[in-house]
């Protein structure tokens, strides 16, 4: 009896820890994008700006997902095939922009690329603008997420051996076509759990776009970024009607994750 | 292409006969390089331009260090905070069956889906004087928003899912014929938690408090618009360094970055030797 008590209070707790911290901030973005009603929603989400920051947003998050994966693959597959010296470190030096604030992020293109930047003259030269431009967000970003996609696939790779790869090396097969007939296979839910990963984090990356961008209007500005500027505007049905989009977009990689997740699971017991 | 052929000419025992090392190698090393340290490199470099004695000045000026110790503090609370109900959840997940435990499951990786822009007005939102949680606490004279209670909630936040996620893994692979041989020796449900589960899971304990630490205090778009930034009261490490770049003062934001970098550095090393403990109680040896 005392057992059982112990156990709903437990589950009580955690649940109202859920809905407290989790559940009524995603409720307070619904409710204030709606509060004037759907036309200010639609007109706040079809505004030239958010479609513009919306559009970069996009362009920003499908590079970061296409450099990201293949750097995380050729990284996956030197770690885990070969033996080396120095492989811990190889793999804490990939792991290191987790532990760097987005904040410090940014900061290291601007002291490369930027206007005190040791790479400045030579852009200058070459007439192309990193930061406070297009080019300064997508590094930000890449570099933000640059081990979601290689940390997924070590630990698996490490743990399914080379056995088959080299069995396959030995009877004459390239590299490329190991890779897509066993390695592939293998790894493809790890992989595509990465690359959710990835997206995630680049869709909504702020801190680290925010110091590159400059928040130039129509022009650098991300989707977090015309957010924060509506909301210190002080137009809160106009930010949290777009953030409404970050969230919808965010709930549904959530779902996704979660049934790679099972997926991945069940791989594990078959 | 030189360092990599040294770097192949000192393993003379890698014989694998999977082609690739060096294509794959040297991709790999080239962007991390490129990418990751060059550019991290860089923030040394660019001190050059700033003498010794400036640099300390810089470093202990009292307004950055009052942001020190707001970001410490603060992140150091949320993530006690945060190994409690890491724990607790981390528990009814794995132990009990009850209705939308899935969701409940599914939701704690949350503030890794959700940008940090939009937990951080949303937050600011709801624990506001007008908002449905800080109305209520606004009854009793407590402000949450804008003060470092603020950005405690915001750190609890988004330090939640590492600890559960830390913690999960141990609780499910934990062999419970332990906890049954305890059982049926006589031992107390609470004795039982103690002395057999507490110590299988004081590692992972300790992982998730540290990743959720290292996290708070980086932190930046959910914990900006909650704290407010109030000089000496609710700026936090990162928005110093933010506003020293407005400011185009780069030296002293090169210089507060490169303090912050060796802190999340030294967190970083503790988490390694960590989680190759955790590793080793998870894979069962």
């Amino acid at each position: 009896m005392r057992e059982k008590a112990l156990k709903i209070i437990l589950i009580f707790i955690g649940a109202a820890f859920i809905v407290i911290m989790l559940i009524m901030p995603l409720l307070t973005v619904i409710a204030y994008a709606l509060r004037q009603g759907w036309n200010t929603f639609f007109n706040a989400i079809s505004d030239p700006y958010a479609i513009k920051a919306l559009k970069l947003t996009l362009f920003t998050t499908i590079i970061s997902l296409v450099v990201n994966t293949v750097f995380g693959i050729f990284a996956a597959w030197a770690i885990t095939k070969f033996n080396f010296r120095a492989k811990q470190i190889l793999i804490t030096l990939i792991d290191i922009p987790f532990s760097i604030s987005p904040i410090i992020a940014g900061l290291i293109f601007i002291v490369v690329f930027g206007r005190i930047g040791w790479a400045y003259p030579l852009l200058e030269a070459l007439n192309i603008k990193v930061v406070f431009a297009v080019p300064g967000i997508v590094l930000a970003t890449i570099f933000v997420t640059f081990p979601f996609v290689s940390r997924e696939l070590i630990p698996l790779m490490n743990s399914s051996g080379s056995d088959e790869e080299e069995a396959a090396a030995l009877m004459g097969a390239k590299g490329f076509y190991i890779f897509r007939k066993i390695t592939l296979p293998h790894i493809k839910w790890s992989l595509l759990y990465g690359m959710i990963l990835c997206t995630a984090r680049a869709l909504g990356e702020f801190g680290a776009v925010s110091v590159v961008s400059g928040h130039l209007r129509g022009k650098t500005n991300t989707l977090p970024l015309h957010v924060e500027i509506l909301y210190s505007e002080f137009n809160l049905t106009a930010a949290f009607s777009v953030a409404s989009l970050l969230v919808i977009i965010a709930v549904i990689i959530l779902i996704l994750r979660n049934l790679i997740e099972y997926r991945l699971k069940r791989g594990e017991n078959d | 292409m030189q360092a990599l052929q040294k770097f192949k000419g000192k393993n003379k025992a890698n014989k694998s006969i999977i082609p690739g090392f060096g294509l794959s190698m040297g991709i790999t090393l080239s962007m991390l390089s490129f990418i990751v340290l060059i550019p991290l490199a860089s923030v040394l470099l660019s001190l050059k331009d700033i003498s010794f004695s400036e640099f300390i000045e810089v470093i202990v000026d009292r307004q950055t260090v009052s942001a020190y110790k707001v970001s410490i503090s603060c992140a150091f609370i949320a993530s006690s905070i945060n190994v409690v109900f890491g724990v607790l959840l981390a528990w009814i997940l794995t132990r009990y069956k009850f209705p939308c435990k899935r969701i409940f499951d599914g939701l704690i990786e949350l503030p890794f889906a959700l940008p940090t822009a939009v937990a951080g007005i949303s937050l600011t939102t709801l624990y506001s004087d007008k908002g449905w949680i800080g109305a209520l606490f606004n009854k009793i004279g407590v402000k949450i928003s804008y003060t470092k209670v603020g950005i405690t909630i915001a750190m609890i936040f988004i330090g939640i899912p590492f600890v559960v996620r830390s913690i999960q893994p141990i609780l499910e692979k934990l062999d419970s014929q332990y906890e049954e041989a305890a059982a049926i020796l006589g031992a107390d449900k609470h004795i039982i938690f103690l002395k057999v589960i507490f110590p299988e899971i004081l590692p992972a304990m300790l992982t998730g408090f540290a990743l959720a630490f290292a996290r708070s205090i980086g932190e930046y778009g959910s914990v900006v618009f909650i704290a407010g930034n109030i000089p000496y009261k609710t700026q936090i490490t990162p928005l110093i360094i933010m506003s020293k770049l407005e400011q185009f003062n780069y030296p002293a934001a090169t210089s507060i970055a490169l303090i912050m970098i060796i802190f999340s550095f030294i967190i970083l090393f503790g988490i390694n030797v960590l989680s190759s403990r955790v590793n080793k109680i998870a894979s069962g040896d």
